[in-house]
C-alpha cells in the first residue's frame, strides 16, 4: 500500500511538473503571437498589402497640338483593339484561325499571338488586333457568341489628321526604347504600350505633352488575377501645345509644290511667328505610331527626294542671288555705294587673270543698286563685294540672321555657312582668296543658308530692321524685337529693288506677280549651281541644266514678302533641282503669299 | 458526498450522464463552432464545401463522445491489449498494402469513412502503456528490464508509422510515450541518456528521412531558403498572422486566405486564417480555451479515485496527446517548429482527427464520470 502510494505520488508530482511546462508553453505561444502580430504586425501588414495589391500606372491623355486657330494637328483618337482572354475561350486555335480570316492577320501575327498566350497566365487578355475598323467591330459584336473570351478594348492612339502636311514640324510618337528608359526615369515609360515623342515637337515638348501618370490599385489573388479595384488616382493630362502655324496656309504651301522637292517657310515679319513650315515631300507620321513596316521605311529612306529630311532647317543651300540683298544692304550701310553708284556690266569682269561672268552674257550696261537687284546683275555685285570685303558681308549676314541656329524647338537644325577669313582658316586651313569674295557677292562659293534663315533675313530687312526671331509657339504677346540700327533709307532701297524684281518691267520675277488687285509683293530670285556641266558632258551635247539628270540640276530659290507697302508676310521657297528661281520657285512663293493675304492671318 | 462512501458501487446510466463535466463539453463545442465559422469564412462566406460537412462530423463526434463516456471505464481496461494488437495489425496492413502495389496509403477505406490506424494508435498506445504501468510496481519501472516491454510496445508502431511515412504522428506518439514513461517514474537520467543517444544518431537518422522531410526541416531552420517553394508556406502563414494585428481584419476579410496566398487555409493552417481575421485577441481566445480543456484533463486525473492508477494514466496520456496536437500545430504555423502536418484538433477540417479526439475526450469523461469509485479489474 505504501509502495503504491509512492508510485501515485510520483505520478501526480510529475504530472504537475508537466502541467506547469504545458502552461509555460502556452504562454510561449502567446508570446509568439505578440511578437508576430503586435511587435512585427506593421511589417506583416505591409507585406500582406503588397501581396494582395497590384498598382498599375495609367497613362494620361497626351496634350493636343493645335495650329494658331485651334485646329487640332495632333490628337488622341479612340482605338479599338480586339483582345482574347484565353481562359474564357473554349477552342483557341479554332477561334484564331477564324479571326485570322476576318481580321486579315498574317501568319506571323498569329504565331506572335500564340506566343503571347503561352507566355501569360490564362486570364491575361492578349491583343489580337489594333485599330479595328467599324466594320470589324460590328462583325465581332454581332458574332460575339462565336468568340467566347473575345473582348473589344478601347484605348487612345496618337493621330495626325493632317498627315504629311504637318509631319515635319510635329514629328511623331513611338514605342519607348531601351535608350529612352536609360535617359528618363518617369515611371510612365514602363507602362506597356506607352508612346513618347520620337521626333519634332512631339520629342522636344514631350515632357509638356506627356502629363503625369495616374494609378489604379487592384486587389489581386495569389495567381495575379484582379479581384477588384481598390483605389484610383487620375493622372494629369498633358498640356496642349498651340503653334503659330495656320494649317490652311500650311496645306496650301505644301500643295503648291506639286511633285517638286523643296521647302517653304512663311514668317510674320513683325513677330517672327512661323505661319507655314513645309518640307516637301513628306511622310505620313501615323505610320510611325505603331511602328513602321520595313517596306514603308525602306521606301522612305531610299527616296531621292529625302522625305525624312526637314529641308526647311536641315537643308543647306547656297543662297545664290537672294544673297545680293545682304550684300547690297551691307554696302549701303558701309557707305561703299549709294543709289548713285553705278557699275557697267559688259557680261564679264576680269580679276587677276580670271574672268567672272554675269548670267546675262550680253551684259546689262550701266545700272545702280536698285536696277542691279531688279536684273540680278552679277557684275554689279562682284564689284560691290570687292569694294566691301568679305568681313563686312559676313557681319551683315549675321546681323540679318544668317548662319544662326534658332530656338524653335526642332532638332537637326543646320547653321549654314557664312564664310569669312577666320572661318576659312579654321575650317579649311587656307587663306582667303579675293576671288572668293567676288563669288560670295552673288551668294555662291562657301555661303550656305537654310530656308528658315533666309526668310528670317528677308523679314528683318522688310520689317524696318527689327531683329525678330522665328518662333513656333503661340504666345499672347510676342516679345519686343530689338532694332538692328539699319538706316531706314537703305532698307527702302533694297526693298525698292525687290519690288522691281516682281513689278518692274523686265524684272526677273515679273511673271510671278500676285493675282490680287491691291496687293503688291517684292522678292528676289536665286539659282544655285549644284554641279557644273563638265567638259565631257558638253561634248555629249549636254548644254543646258535641264538636260542633266534630276539630282544634278540647279536649285531654285525665291524669297518674297507682301504687301509691299506694309509688309506682313515673308516667304522663302527652295525647289531642289528646280533649275529656275523665277520659273519654278517664284510661282510657288506667290501662291503661298496670295493665300496668306486672302486668309488675313492674325 | 454520500457517494464517497459507496466507492465500489457501480453507477446507473443516468448517474453517469449527470456526472459528466458539461463545462468541459461546452468548451469543446465552442472550439468546434469556431472551427466551423472559420471554415465558413475560408470558403468565402459559404457553408460548402467545408463548414457544413465539418458541423455534421462534429455532431457525429459528439454522439461518439457521449457513447464512449457512458461506457463504464472497466471496458477500456479490458480492451486495452486487444485494441492495441488490432490497431497494430491494421497499421502493418496499411504499410504492407502500400508496399505491394496499392499505393502509399495511411488509411483503410471502410466505405463511409477512411480509417487511419495511426490515429487509433495514439489512443491504443496510451491504454496499453497505462495498463502495463498500472500493473508493475515502481521498482520494476525503475529497472532497465522493466522498461524493455513498454519500449518495444512503443517502438514497433512508431517504426511502422515512420515508414508510412508520417513523421508528425510518429513523433507525437513518441512524445506521448515519453510523457507516460516519465510520470510512471522512469528516472531522469534515462531520458537524458536516450536523448543523447538520439542526438548522436542524428546524422545517421538524417539519411533515413525522406527528401521532403529533410526539406521541411531545412526550411524550418531558414524559411527564406526557398521562398517560392518550401518556405512559401511558412512565410505566407507569418504574413497572415502578423497582418492580423491585435483585432484582426474582421470576419470574412482575411486577404491572405481568401486570395489564396495562404496554403492549406482550412486544414493545418486554419489557426493563421482565424488569427488573420480575429487578430491576436482571437488567437489568445483559442489558446485559452485549449488551456482550460487541458487543465480540466489534469483536474480529471487528480480528481478520480486514487486507487485508479490506470484511469489517471489514461486521462493524462490522452490529455497530453491533445496538448501535443494543439501545441505542435500552433508552434508550426507560427514558425516555431517545422511544418510536420499536424492539424489543429476541433478546428481544422478533417474527420479523422475529430473522431480521434472526441473518442479520447469520451474516454477521459468515462473515468471522470466514475470518479468516486475504484476500477474493478
Amino acid at each position: 500500500m505504501k509502495k503504491s502510494n509512492h508510485k501515485l505520488r510520483i505520478l501526480l508530482k510529475r504530472s504537475l511538473i508537466v502541467f506547469s511546462v504545458n502552461i509555460l508553453l502556452f504562454f510561449a505561444l502567446i508570446g509568439r503571437l505578440y511578437y508576430l502580430q503586435i511587435y512585427q504586425g506593421e511589417k506583416y501588414a505591409l507585406l500582406s498589402d503588397s501581396n494582395r495589391t497590384s498598382r498599375r500606372l495609367v497613362s494620361p491623355p497626351r496634350g493636343i497640338i493645335t495650329d494658331r486657330n485651334g485646329v487640332e494637328l495632333a490628337v488622341n483618337n479612340q482605338n479599338f483593339q480586339a483582345m482574347l482572354i484565353p481562359e474564357q475561350s473554349r477552342h483557341i486555335d479554332g477561334q484564331l484561325s477564324s479571326l485570322q480570316a476576318i481580321l486579315h492577320l498574317s501568319d506571323d501575327e498569329v504565331a506572335h499571338i500564340k506566343k503571347d498566350i503561352s507566355h501569360h497566365r490564362r486570364f491575361v487578355p492578349v491583343k489580337i488586333k489594333d485599330n479595328l475598323s467599324w466594320d470589324e467591330i460590328a462583325y465581332l459584336m454581332l458574332n460575339n457568341s462565336q468568340y467566347p473570351g473575345l473582348i473589344i478594348d478601347e484605348g487612345l492612339i496618337r493621330t495626325y489628321p493632317y498627315k504629311e502636311y504637318t509631319a515635319h514640324p510635329l514629328g511623331y510618337v513611338g514605342a519607348v526604347s531601351e535608350a529612352d528608359l536609360q535617359k528618363d526615369e518617369d515611371p510612365l515609360l514602363q507602362v506597356p504600350g506607352f508612346k513618347i515623342g520620337k521626333s519634332g515637337f512631339e520629342k522636344t515638348y514631350d515632357n509638356i505633352l506627356r502629363g503625369r501618370a495616374g494609378a489604379v490599385t487592384y486587389e489581386v489573388n495569389a495567381y495575379g488575377r484582379i479581384m477588384r479595384e481598390i483605389e484610383k488616382t487620375d493622372g494629369v493630362r498633358g498640356q496642349d501645345l498651340d503653334l503659330t502655324i495656320d494649317i490652311r496656309l500650311q496645306k496650301k504651301a505644301y500643295e503648291a509644290f506639286g511633285n517638286e522637292s523643296g521647302a517653304a517657310v512663311v514668317l510674320d515679319v513683325n513677330t517672327g511667328e512661323i505661319l507655314a513650315f513645309v518640307s516637301v515631300p513628306s511622310f505620313d507620321p501615323n505610320l510611325f505610331v505603331d511602328g513602321i513596316s520595313v517596306k514603308n521605311w525602306n521606301s522612305l529612306i531610299n527616296d531621292e527626294k529625302t522625305p525624312m529630311t526637314d529641308k526647311a532647317i536641315a537643308g543647306q543651300y547656297s543662297p545664290g542671288s537672294t544673297f545680293k540683298i545682304v550684300v547690297a544692304l551691307a554696302a549701303l550701310e558701309a557707305g561703299v555705294i549709294t543709289t548713285n553708284t553705278t557699275s557697267f556690266c559688259s557680261g564679264k569682269m576680269k580679276l587677276g587673270n580670271h574672268y567672272f561672268h554675269c548670267w546675262k552674257h550680253s551684259g546689262h550696261g550701266h545700272l545702280n543698286v536698285i536696277e542691279a537687284i531688279k536684273n540680278s546683275c552679277d557684275i554689279f555685285f562682284y564689284e560691290t563685294a570687292l569694294k566691301l570685303g568679305i568681313e563686312k558681308i559676313a557681319e551683315m549676314s549675321h546681323r540679318l540672321g544668317l548662319g544662326e541656329i534658332y530656338d524653335i524647338g526642332l532638332e537637326n537644325q543646320k547653321a549654314g555657312v557664312i564664310p569669312d577669313k577666320k572661318w576659312k582658316q579654321t575650317a579649311l586651313k587656307q587663306p582667303w582668296q579675293q576671288g572668293e569674295t567676288v563669288i560670295a557677292g552673288i551668294g555662291q562659293g562657301y555661303v550656305l543658308v537654310t530656308p528658315l534663315q533666309l526668310v528670317t533675313m528677308l523679314s528683318r530687312v522688310v520689317n524696318g530692321g527689327y531683329e525678330i526671331t522665328p518662333t513656333f509657339i503661340k504666345k499672347d504677346k510676342p516679345p519686343e524685337a530689338k532694332k538692328l540700327k539699319l538706316k531706314k533709307e537703305n532698307l527702302e532701297i533694297v526693298k525698292q529693288g525687290m519690288f522691281e524684281v516682281v513689278n518692274g518691267v523686265g524684272g526677273t520675277a515679273a511673271r510671278a506677280k500676285l493675282k490680287l488687285k491691291d496687293v503688291k509683293m517684292g522678292g528676289k530670285t536665286g539659282t544655285t549651281q549644284v554641279r557644273r556641266i563638265s567638259l565631257k558632258e558638253r561634248a555629249q551635247g549636254i548644254r543646258r541644266d535641264e538636260d542633266l539628270p534630276w539630282k544634278y540640276r540647279n536649285h531654285a530659290w525665291f524669297m518674297a514678302y507682301a504687301p509691299h507697302d506694309n509688309p506682313k508676310y515673308a516667304v522663302a521657297v527652295i525647289v531642289e533641282h528646280g533649275r529656275s528661281g523665277s520659273g519654278v520657285a517664284a510661282p510657288i512663293a506667290s501662291k503661298i503669299l496670295e493665300e496668306a493675304i486672302k486668309l488675313d492671318i492674325r | 458526498m454520500v457517494m464517497l462512501l459507496n466507492k465500489n458501487q457501480e453507477l446507473s446510466l443516468k448517474e453517469r450522464f449527470l456526472h459528466l463535466n458539461f463545462v468541459f463539453i461546452g468548451i469543446i463545442v465552442v472550439l468546434a463552432f469556431i472551427g466551423c465559422a472559420t471554415l465558413y469564412s475560408v470558403a468565402g462566406g459559404s457553408f460548402s464545401p467545408w463548414a457544413l460537412n465539418q458541423g455534421v462530423r462534429f455532431g457525429v463526434g459528439l454522439i461518439i463522445l457521449f457513447a464512449v463516456a457512458l461506457i463504464p471505464p472497466e471496458f477500456y481496461y479490458k480492451v486495452a491489449t486487444p485494441f492495441y494488437v488490432v490497431t497494430l495489425m491494421m497499421l502493418i496492413f496499411v504499410d504492407v498494402a502500400g508496399h505491394i502495389g496499392m499505393g502509399a496509403q495511411r488509411w483503410i477505406n471502410l466505405g463511409f469513412f477512411n480509417l487511419q490506424p495511426s490515429e487509433l494508435m495514439k489512443i491504443a498506445i496510451v491504454l496499453e502503456l497505462a495498463k502495463y504501468f498500472s500493473n508493475v510496481p515502481l521498482e520494476t519501472t525503475r529497472t532497465i528490464k522493466g522498461i524493455i516491454i513498454p519500449a518495444v510496445l512503443v517502438a514497433v508502431p512508431v517504426a511502422f508509422i515512420m515508414l508510412q511515412p508520417d513523421l508528425g504522428t510518429s513523433l507525437m506518439i513518441l512524445f506521448c510515450a515519453v510523457f507516460l514513461f516519465y510520470i510512471a517514474g522512469v528516472q531522469w537520467w534515462k531520458f537524458v541518456l536516450a536523448g543523447g543517444a538520439i542526438v548522436a544518431a542524428m546524422p545517421i537518422l538524417w539519411h533515413f528521412l525522406h527528401g521532403y522531410q529533410k526539406d521541411r526541416i531545412l526550411t524550418f531552420l531558414d524559411p527564406e531558403r526557398d521562398p517560392l517553394r518550401a518556405g512559401y508556406h511558412i512565410i505566407q502563414a507569418k504574413i497572415a498572422l502578423g497582418s492580423g494585428g491585435i483585432w484582426g481584419k474582421g470576419f470574412l476579410s482575411g486577404t491572405q486566405s481568401h486570395l489564396n496566398f495562404l496554403p492549406e487555409p482550412h486544414t493545418d493552417f486554419i489557426f493563421t486564417t482565424f488569427s488573420e481575421e480575429f487578430g491576436m485577441l482571437g488567437g489568445v481566445v483559442i489558446l485559452f480555451l485549449n488551456l482550460i480543456l487541458i487543465s480540466y484533463g489534469y483536474w480529471f486525473a487528480f480528481r478520480i479515485h486514487n486507487s485508479n492508477y490506470f484511469g489517471k494514466m489514461v486521462i493524462l496520456g490522452l490529455n497530453t496527446n491533445y496538448f501535443l496536437y494543439v501545441f505542435i500545430n500552433i508552434a508550426m504555423v507560427t514558425g516555431l517548429l517545422p511544418v510536420v502536418g499536424i492539424p489543429l484538433p476541433l478546428i481544422s477540417y478533417g474527420g479523422t482527427v475529430i473522431l480521434s479526439v472526441m473518442t479520447s475526450f469520451g474516454i477521459m469523461l468515462s473515468f471522470y464520470a466514475n470518479r468516486d469509485r475504484e476500477l474493478k479489474k
